[in-house]
């Protein structure tokens, strides 16, 4: 006798539980759930402090926030802010193509899609941020 | 089942039309004078005003119903009794956040 497949060794597809063993995880658990917790602290601590700055700001003329994003502490809040919003909008919009996408295909072009868009949307965010914190020193 | 449903579209609703709005708003920055006062004129708009105030309660009502997640997450608050009021008041600060917010916006 050689050696026992998994499938032979935990029971095959058969019985009432062999019909639906797999299907219930969406393959990535423990990571996932761990990102989307931190990041949503990062938004929380970094979205609250771009509110309560437009709350204190004196005025939305272009040099006032245009001068205020390139000062270092507003530049680097915003950068983390842009990679911790984007991540937890990408790890959210996964578990919701996950819970409606009907075939594997599909899930996988979405999720890719997601992931492209949200890496597309940091840098342009970051280059953005880097664009007016280095206007000053050019 | 609301509150659950609320957090979804909250996040989807920021995901989609809050980045995009942030990405707008640093890129016209990023681009110089002319850009950002375009992006001032769409934002200060009808629609423009009905957007922001609708982010920040999107914003408000999202972190709300988050905070109550993570104390699920610690295991507390699944008593009956006790997990309506936690919904209940999840809403309810997402609504008065909003309003403080605003008023702190146009009144300081």
């Amino acid at each position: 006798m050689g050696r026992r497949t998994t499938l032979e060794r935990y029971g095959g597809k058969g019985t009432a539980i062999g019909q639906v063993r797999g299907l219930g995880s969406a393959g990535e658990g423990p990571h996932h759930w761990v990102q989307q917790r931190l990041t949503a602290i990062g938004n929380l601590v970094l979205v609250n402090f771009l509110l309560i700055s437009f709350i204190l700001l004196p005025n939305y003329s272009y040099a006032t926030v245009s001068g205020w994003i390139g000062s270092p502490l507003a530049a680097t809040a915003l950068a983390l802010l842009v990679v911790s919003t984007f991540w937890h909008a990408r790890l959210g919009l996964q578990v919701v193509i996950e819970d409606y996408a009907d075939r594997p295909g599909n899930k996988f072009a979405l999720i890719a899609i997601v992931n492209l868009l949200a890496v597309a949307g940091i840098v342009f965010g970051l280059f953005s941020i880097a664009t007016l914190a280095f206007a000053g020193a050019a | 089942m609301a509150v659950s449903i609320l957090h979804r579209a909250t996040g989807d609703g920021m995901a989609v039309v809050g980045l995009g709005t942030l990405l707008w708003w640093l890129g016209a920055l990023a681009s110089g004078p002319e850009a950002y006062e375009t992006f001032l004129s769409v934002f200060t708009s009808p629609i423009g005003w009905v957007v922001l105030v609708g982010l920040s309660w999107a914003f408000f009502n999202h972190m709300s119903s988050g905070i109550r997640h993570f104390v699920l997450d610690l295991g507390a608050g699944y008593e009956l009794r006790v997990n309506k009021q936690s919904s209940w008041a999840s809403i309810a600060s997402g609504i008065i956040l909003t309003v403080l917010f605003w008023a702190a916006i146009l009144l300081l």
